[in-house]
């Protein structure tokens, strides 16, 4: 019988790793296509040029691989820990993009801004902490 | 307004995507051998229920729009705004997917979207 503690550890390493990919993962895409700059996809030659930068893209790239390394731990730890316990960490990740937006891109992040997370971190929060499952398994 | 058709693309197609492919794995039935042999062959049956197909593609759209706001908008902004998609998925999982949405979640969803009001106003 494995341990509680090692089960634990386990899980709050793998949700520790989804609060840190996930939100990273989509400050390296901001910071990818702001390099690239403001896309215009007016035409078909426009869109074919926009999906080989982004293509080539290493930042982007960094990114793609740090949303697999979320997606990944989030569908590991599913696979032993509840629905319900899991699904309220991803409301932290609102406010990890913004402290990561903030530190790695310099973005200002207005006293509004922080309320309205702090007011989505709380509305996950509450969803949450409902039945993950309201159908009968077909 | 042309972000806003980029928006939407995020929440909806994102949103529809993750549907489909929810009534993709709910086709294919509960996992409940995690061998690596054994999630190669759900990973075959989902790739055999056109549903899955019809998700990848809308996902693919939506991460495609995604990039493009992402161009033009600051990152603090985008991702906040797409929790929209906690109330898309419930009124498509109400009605799509046959759920019942608990009064609780309901509540939960109207701060998501008070909270998303809050970002958007702040921006302008």
């Amino acid at each position: 019988m494995r341990s509680s503690g090692g089960l634990h550890f386990k899980t709050f390493l793998f949700i520790f790793l989804m609060v840190i990919f996930g939100p990273l993962g989509n400050v390296l895409l901001g910071k990818g296509m702001k390099r690239i700059g403001a896309a215009a996809i007016g035409s078909p030659a426009e869109v074919f040029d926009l999906l080989s930068r982004v293509l080539t893209s290493g930042t982007i790239w960094l990114g793609i691989g740090s949303l697999i390394t979320f997606f990944v731990a989030y569908m590991l730890v599913l696979s032993w820990a509840d629905y319900s316990y899991v699904q309220p960490t991803s409301s932290v990740a609102y406010g990890m993009v913004a402290l990561l937006a903030h530190f790695m891109l310099h973005e200002v992040v207005t006293p509004m801004r922080w309320m309205g997370v702090l007011l989505i971190c709380l509305g996950v929060l509450v969803v949450g902490h409902t039945p993950p499952r309201t159908t009968e398994p077909g | 307004m042309r972000d806003f058709i980029f928006y939407l693309l995020v929440i909806g197609a994102g949103t529809g995507g993750e549907l489909c492919v929810t009534r993709a794995m709910k086709a294919v039935g509960e996992v409940k051998d995690f061998r690596p042999a054994a999630l190669l062959r759900v990973l075959l049956s989902t790739m055999r229920v056109s549903w899955m197909w019809v998700g990848l593609t809308l996902m693919g759209i939506a991460f495609f729009s995604l990039l493009v706001v992402l161009s033009r908008e600051n990152v603090s902004l985008v991702v906040p705004v797409t929790a929209l998609s906690y109330a898309a998925g419930a009124l498509g999982g109400k009605f799509f997917l046959g759920e019942q949405v608990a009064p609780k979640r309901w509540m939960g969803l109207l701060l998501v979207c008070i909270g998303v009001a809050v970002v958007i106003i702040g921006q302008q």
